[in-house]
């Protein structure tokens, strides 16, 4: 089987393959400063109080509803994150520092999926993946105070695995525009856009209906190409200049926070690891340290958890290839359901706005009344929960747990709750005549969701 | 090469000190939106908030006058034109309740001047204690027209014992001081607006959060929600408790001005709405010129118009209503329902088609996105 031996022979030498610890390094690096900074801005802003400490009540993902917001220990776990973050940066007891941040990081996730962005799964899938990679082995505190430690050369799939997550964010994030509402009728920006007049130079352009269409397919096409223009070296540089255009654009533009400096950082990655190592040195001498101080010629041998790294690797990149397309499983339009939305890359696809109003009926004393929703939630909450299925319903059992807790028995709890998607008129979203207390999610969305009428 | 990435590098920082320091540059010149928002924040103070802030002030000064009056004499003509004052205040107070912005904002002049239901107790208290302090938060339910229907219409079982009672000392020193209060508070905002809010409010025309735009239609929608549809009819009709609450309408010791109030709210948020002048006699820009432009850009549906027609429907169905909410709600509770339940109709409209169509996000919160 010449064939096989062939392939086989294939994968043995890209295996060996070698590569400069340097990218890693810079990665590193970067990664670290920029979360150090992003758990320090959070925190001024008032977010940590906004966000985790005044509501009431925090949206659990399934599976997780024991991870609790720790009052005022919250602060103490975003510091624990930042300061873990800075340690990634300097390489000082890295491996600690990954796997910390990676838990603290993780765990302020989890504590209310309210504030689920793709830029935070991300990070949490990055931090994941740092654990498994020695990207401390050169230009590190740790490497310079352990010359054993010391290695200027990895594998090159090391590396690799990065970019390829990298490019899965991409490509996916591009496939998911490739749909109807984006493509042909440049929904949402064209309901975005008008208002951002202020914008610099394109201020005045931005009511024009051409504008929205070269926003929507420009974008399209940049997500999904962008990656094998970074791989392929003579348009590299053209590309990286197109990456950092872009992502200033969108910064400008939208309030999205860090994402699109990490993702300029990211994308640093898929230069050469020679050039690296030359910034790497620049940057010593710059700091005033000798650069000599690391390994040259020094290949990287696995040691603990790195001897799993590789299997670690493929069998999570294999999952994160997978789990995008869950949504195929279900029926209707995955942004008018939400079932398969998160964890999928799909970014800046939907304007969704939506109004959820529930009542409270008793069977026992045919007492009915309705809730007001900001006596129980923040104005974020609110949003969010008006608009996603799971949220609907994890908020009436909360409300039946409370009601029934004042006192009053055998409840009911139904929503009457409207949405309107990309522009559309708004439509009945959930079934007003199903109590909510008697259904489970799967129940809710196959049976009790109202299709999302095409226009 | 080199410089490529220098040229990157510095861009980069450049954007990152200041997407992360400061907010967007609200920039001060004035580009070209093909609707104009300076125009309808322009129509918006010129024509409907200030004019309507000149006017409930004038009111107050009438009723300021007529409390002189009838504490010199408490004949019982003085006592009905200071009733008569109260009401025309408190129906121009409905027409500037919604602009909490600017100073009436930083000031809370909604919470010290229409929170209901009145504390009596509290009231009482104040009488007799002699010492409090209005500007306490724990003192809203013991001032502004509540508190003065309570001291006007509630005191006392007969008119002639009210007007005995009111002319003693501690009450009447009592209704000066709310009186005063209501004026020097509605002073303070009217002035704001004439000497230097007014020229904030129409330059922050921006479509940022914190602009003009997005905070007085957010304070629309709040007053619309709060204080029209669940405050004058939702809550004393028993839709967030399951009881009814009549005692909890608006007015509850006069009973017969309940559904004045209202209409006069009603009234109110129409002409905001639709850009009306003070005097019915101009049409201005407005949310509904607004929506219009973005229909017809757009090619969808007559939002501004659908939401008329439903404030048209509950005018319609207010015919049928007792002057006073509290028998109406006593002896049948049902018409007060289908009224909640047609303003609710355009709460939804308002919520998610108008928000969605003017790009303006429902109470802005200040978070990151994706």
């Amino acid at each position: 089987m010449p064939m096989e031996t062939n392939v086989g022979s294939h994968i043995n030498s890209y295996l060996l393959k070698e590569t400069k610890t340097a990218s890693l390094a810079v990665f590193r690096i970067l990664f670290g400063l920029l979360m150090a900074f992003s758990m320090l801005r959070f925190w001024l802003k008032g977010w940590i109080e906004e966000i985790y400490l005044v509501p009431k009540f925090h949206f659990h993902y399934t599976g997780f509803e024991f991870i609790q917001v720790p009052g005022q220990w919250t602060y103490a776990l975003f510091a624990l994150c930042g300061l873990s973050a800075l340690s990634v940066a300097f390489g000082w007891k890295y491996r600690i520092a990954i796997v910390t941040f990676f838990l603290s990081f993780l765990y302020i996730e989890l504590m209310d999926k309210t504030t689920y962005l793709n830029h935070y799964y991300l990070v949490s899938i990055l931090s994941f993946m740092l654990i498994f990679l020695p990207a401390h082995a050169n230009y590190s505190l740790d490497a310079k105070n352990n010359p054993k430690l010391q290695a200027d050369k990895i594998p090159k799939w090391m590396v690799d695995s990065l970019k390829f997550m990298i490019a899965i964010v991409y490509v996916y994030a591009g496939l998911a525009k490739f749909n109807h509402d984006w493509m042909f009728e440049a929904l949402p920006l064209a309901i975005w856009l008008p208002t951002k007049v202020s914008l610099p130079f394109l201020g005045q352009l931005m009511h024009e209906s051409w504008m929205h269409y070269i926003f929507s397919w420009g974008g399209a096409f940049y997500d999904t190409f962008i990656v094998f223009f970074l791989l392929y070296r003579p348009t590299r540089i053209y590309a990286f200049m197109m990456v950092v255009i872009f992502h200033v654009l969108t910064a400008l533009l939208f309030p999205i926070g860090l994402f699109p400096y990490l993702m300029i950082a990211s994308s640093l990655l898929f230069f050469s690891t020679d050039r690296h190592e030359i910034w790497l040195n620049k940057l010593w001498d710059f700091l005033g340290q000798s650069s000599s101080v690391f390994a040259r010629n020094q290949f990287f041998v696995p040691y603990s958890i790195y001897r799993f790294s590789g299997f670690i690797l493929v069998a999570f990149l294999s999952f994160q290839l997978i789990f995008p397309f869950r949504h195929l499983l279900y029926t209707d339009n995955v942004y008018w359901t939400e079932q398969g939305y998160r964890f999928s890359w799909r970014v800046m696809l939907m304007e969704k706005t939506a109004y959820a109003n529930f009542k409270v009926v008793s069977k026992k004393t045919g007492k009915r009344f309705y809730v007001q929703n900001q006596d129980f939630l923040t104005p974020l909450q609110e949003k969010q929960m008006s608009t996603q299925p799971d949220f609907i319903l994890e908020y009436a059992k909360y409300l039946g747990a409370h009601f029934t807790g004042q006192g009053h028995e055998e409840l009911e709890i139904y929503v009457e709750s409207y949405a309107s998607l990309n522009g559309r008129r708004n439509q009945k979203y959930i079934s007003n005549e199903v109590n909510l207390l008697e259904v489970d999610y799967r129940e809710l969305c196959q049976k009790h969701l109202t299709p999302l009428n095409a226009q | 090469m080199k410089q490529i990435f220098l040229l990157c590098t510095l861009s980069l920082g450049l954007c990152f000190l200041q997407s992360s320091c400061t907010d967007l540059p609200s920039s001060n010149e004035i580009f070209t939106d093909n609707f104009d928002r300076k125009a309808m924040l322009i129509d918006w103070a010129d024509l409907i908030i200030i004019p309507s802030f000149d006017k409930y002030y004038e009111a107050l000064l009438t009723l300021d006058e007529q409390e002189e009056e009838f504490k010199l004499n408490n004949s019982e003509t003085n006592f009905n034109n200071l009733k008569g004052a109260y009401l025309d205040a408190y129906i121009s107070w409905q027409k500037v309740s919604m602009f909490d912005i600017g100073k009436a904002e930083e000031i809370g002049l909604r919470n010290f001047t229409n929170i209901y239901p009145t504390n009596v107790e509290a009231i009482e208290n104040n009488i007799t204690e002699k010492s409090y302090n209005l500007a306490l938060p724990s003192n809203f339910v013991a001032q502004g027209f509540p508190a003065l229907d309570y001291l006007l219409y509630g005191i006392g079982s007969t008119e002639n014992e009210i007007r005995t009672k009111l002319a003693e000392q501690n009450y009447q020193i009592y209704l000066t001081e709310l009186v005063d209060r209501l004026l020097s508070l509605t002073d303070q905002v009217r002035n704001d607006w004439k000497h230097r809010y007014r020229d904030v409010f129409v330059n922050s025309d921006g479509s940022s959060a914190t602009d003009s735009v997005d905070k007085m239609v957010n304070d629309f929608l709040y007053y619309y929600e709060k204080f029209l549809r669940a405050g004058k009819i939702g809550i004393p009709a028993g839709i967030f408790s399951g009881n009814t609450m009549a005692n909890s309408s608006e007015a509850p010791y006069s009973k017969i001005h309940s559904k004045q109030l209202f209409l006069a709210g009603l009234q109110a948020t129409k002409d905001f709405f639709s850009g009306t002048g003070i005097n019915q006699d101009y049409i201005g820009e407005s949310i509904a010129s607004y929506l219009q432009n973005r229909m017809e850009e757009t090619e969808g549906p007559d939002l501004a118009q659908e939401i008329l027609n439903q404030w048209n429907i509950v005018e319609g169905l207010t015919a049928d209503l007792s002057n006073t909410f509290v028998d109406q709600i006593n002896t049948d509770n049902t018409k007060m329902l289908a009224i909640y339940d047609e303003l609710q109709k355009a709460t939804i409209i308002m919520k998610v088609d108008m928000m969605q169509a003017l790009n303006i996000q429902v109470d802005y919160v200040d978070a990151d996105g994706d």
